[in-house]
């Protein structure tokens, strides 16, 4: 018997939660705040989507109903991608150790 | 490029996402891992572009929304000041809620191009798992609004209740359960639409009875709602990247809102049902007569700390809204040329979401190893001259270990009044935003001071 590629797609899903469930653990405190920009700018991801439905009016339509939908898409998923990643970034980038020679 | 080849591409790039959110488990490997999670939504990216295969003139303006979103996203992350993290974090899921029903609303309209049949005979598992993405979306999409506007000001953070708010909300949710059952059998598009309308509404009825200062629990939460939004839709489209990285977010929002939770010593679903500090205590403590309390000026505070040989700060959300953490950073310098030793305290809750007061500090070039979390320094309050308390309130309140009547009782706090001193910088006697009074205000070793925050430190900065 064939399985359903659903079960595949269940299974890195069941798979996922528990590996993002110990890596999310071991994130120290005082970094909470950056993993959740940085969560937010990968959770964009579904950018992909968004893409597929606006390309999908072929070489002859560009702006159809479903298509204008997955334009939008983009632009809500581009401000979070860049907006997410790089004030993750500037975040980061201030947490310095003390200067040792003092 | 092969189906095959995308999706294994699209599981390097889930991959990279998990590599990004492990390299935070320290400051030196998180810029790392920042890079990796960069890498891995280009990679996404590309391989989508290449797997269309269409790079008609659709192409181009597919790449024009694409560096008007990034420039919109890329001009907000330079601008933003740190104190206003929470407001973008949760403009930001707001975001990815309504990409998310607009990707579903795309393949609902035309499923031929995700391959999921054709319109009005849409593949059953594909149709829930549309329908999911979109009401999960769609909740996070209007409650990540009202949190926005409540972290703005623009709307109030008191919490709004209602009679028979949780019997509207109860009924709201099992609609939204029939509406996708009748959306399976009947396909019909109308279904689609009044459920992507009532979701709107069951996130927006959802946040406004949370208070102010639950918002961590709420950030966190919504956090955690966008990631399913994004692994419902991932299921839909049949793309491992999203499913991983829907799980992992999703995963992550839970354990901070857990977390959030057990700062507080609430349970989840006593945060969601809200109203919290709105009725119980505020008539017990009308009755309470006023009480002698000893307030100073900063030239009282700078003689205190510079006898003191140790100093602990406890910074709270009114060092964030009084943008404090800068002129905190001179006075400290000036206390460590007297070779006084000084530590920072933080409660997991102390702001308006995870982490508030560390990227504060942080922006402040405090070292970051010079900052500590509650159970790492508790101990140390009794040792310490003075404990400076600047914004903070609920969560160095003692009643929370002595008096179980209190709605905070069990709460884990800062030992604060274990020190030999305690300065206290607010702008009133008012309590807190759980509405209860502080008995640390009215101890014999607490000085209060009365001011704004920000020029109180400048002052005793200059004082020293």
């Amino acid at each position: 018997m064939e399985i359903d590629p659903f079960i595949f797609r269940l299974s890195i899903f069941i798979l996922s939660i528990f590996v993002g469930y110990y890596v999310v653990w071991s994130v120290t405190p005082s970094l909470h705040t950056p993993l959740m920009s940085v969560t937010n700018a990968i959770s964009s991801v579904i950018i992909v989507g968004a893409i597929i439905a606006a390309l999908s009016g072929g070489s002859g339509i560009i702006f159809s109903s479903s298509s204008i939908f997955g334009f939008l898409a983009i632009v809500l998923a581009a401000v979070n991608i860049f907006g997410g990643f790089l004030v993750t970034q500037r975040m980061l980038a201030m947490y310095k150790k003390k200067k040792k020679d003092k | 490029m092969s189906a095959n080849l995308s999706a294994i591409m699209y599981l390097i790039s889930g991959v990279l996402f998990i590599l990004a959110l492990r390299g935070l488990s320290s400051p030196e490997t998180s810029r790392q891992g920042n890079l990796f999670g960069i890498i891995g939504m280009v990679i996404a990216v590309t391989v989508t572009f290449l797997s269309v295969g269409n790079f008609s003139s659709g192409f181009i303006y597919v790449l024009i929304f694409l560096a008007f979103g990034g420039s919109i996203g890329a001009f907000i992350a330079y601008r933003i000041p740190m104190t206003a993290m929470p407001e973008l974090v949760a403009g930001f899921h707001s975001l990815v809620g309504l990409a998310a029903v607009f990707v579903a609303i795309s393949a609902f309209i035309n499923p031929e191009v995700f391959g999921l049949g054709t319109p009005g005979n849409i593949k059953l598992a594909s149709l829930i798992e549309m329908a999911i993405g979109a009401a999960v979306g769609a909740i996070t999409f209007s409650g990540s609004v009202i949190a926005f506007l409540k972290l703005q000001g623009i709307m109030s953070g008191a919490p709004i209740t209602f009679k028979g708010q949780h019997v509207l909300n109860a009924l709201i949710l099992i609609s939204i359960i029939v509406l996708t059952f009748y959306l399976c059998s009947t396909q019909s598009s109308n279904l689609f639409w009044i459920l992507i309308a009532v979701s709107f509404l069951i996130g927006f009825l959802i946040i406004i009875p949370i208070g102010g200062a639950d918002m961590p629990v709420v950030i966190s939460m919504l956090n955690s709602y966008s990631g399913w939004a994004a692994a419902g839709i991932g299921f839909t489209l049949e793309n491992t990247a999203l499913i991983v990285t829907g799980a992992l977010v999703g995963s992550s929002g839970a354990i901070l809102s857990y977390i959030m939770c057990k700062g507080m010593n609430r349970s989840f679903f006593n945060v969601i049902l809200g109203g919290f500090g709105a009725t119980e205590q505020s008539a017990a403590d009308k009755n309470k007569e006023q009480k002698p309390v000893k307030s100073g000026n900063a030239d009282d505070a700078a003689f205190l700390m510079k006898n003191a040989s140790s100093v602990i700060i406890v910074p709270g959300y009114g060092m964030a809204v009084a943008q404090a953490q800068h002129a905190l950073r001179e006075m400290v310098d000036t206390l460590k040329k007297n070779d006084i030793k000084v530590s920072y305290a933080i409660h997991p809750v102390a702001g308006r979401m995870p982490g508030h007061m560390n990227v504060l500090l942080a922006e402040a070039n405090v070292p970051y190893d010079e900052v500590f979390e509650l159970e790492e320094i508790n101990n140390d309050f009794a040792n310490a001259d003075v404990a400076f308390v600047i914004g903070a309130n609920d969560v160095t309140n003692p009643v929370a270990k002595t008096d179980p009547q209190s709605p905070i009782y069990g709460m884990p706090v800062l030992d604060v009044e274990k020190c030999k001193s305690v300065l206290f910088v607010k702008r009133s006697l008012s309590p807190g935003y759980a509405g209860i009074d502080n008995d640390l205000f009215y101890k014999e070793n607490t000085l209060m001071l009365f001011a704004d925050a920000k020029k109180m430190t400048e002052d005793i900065t200059k004082n020293l």
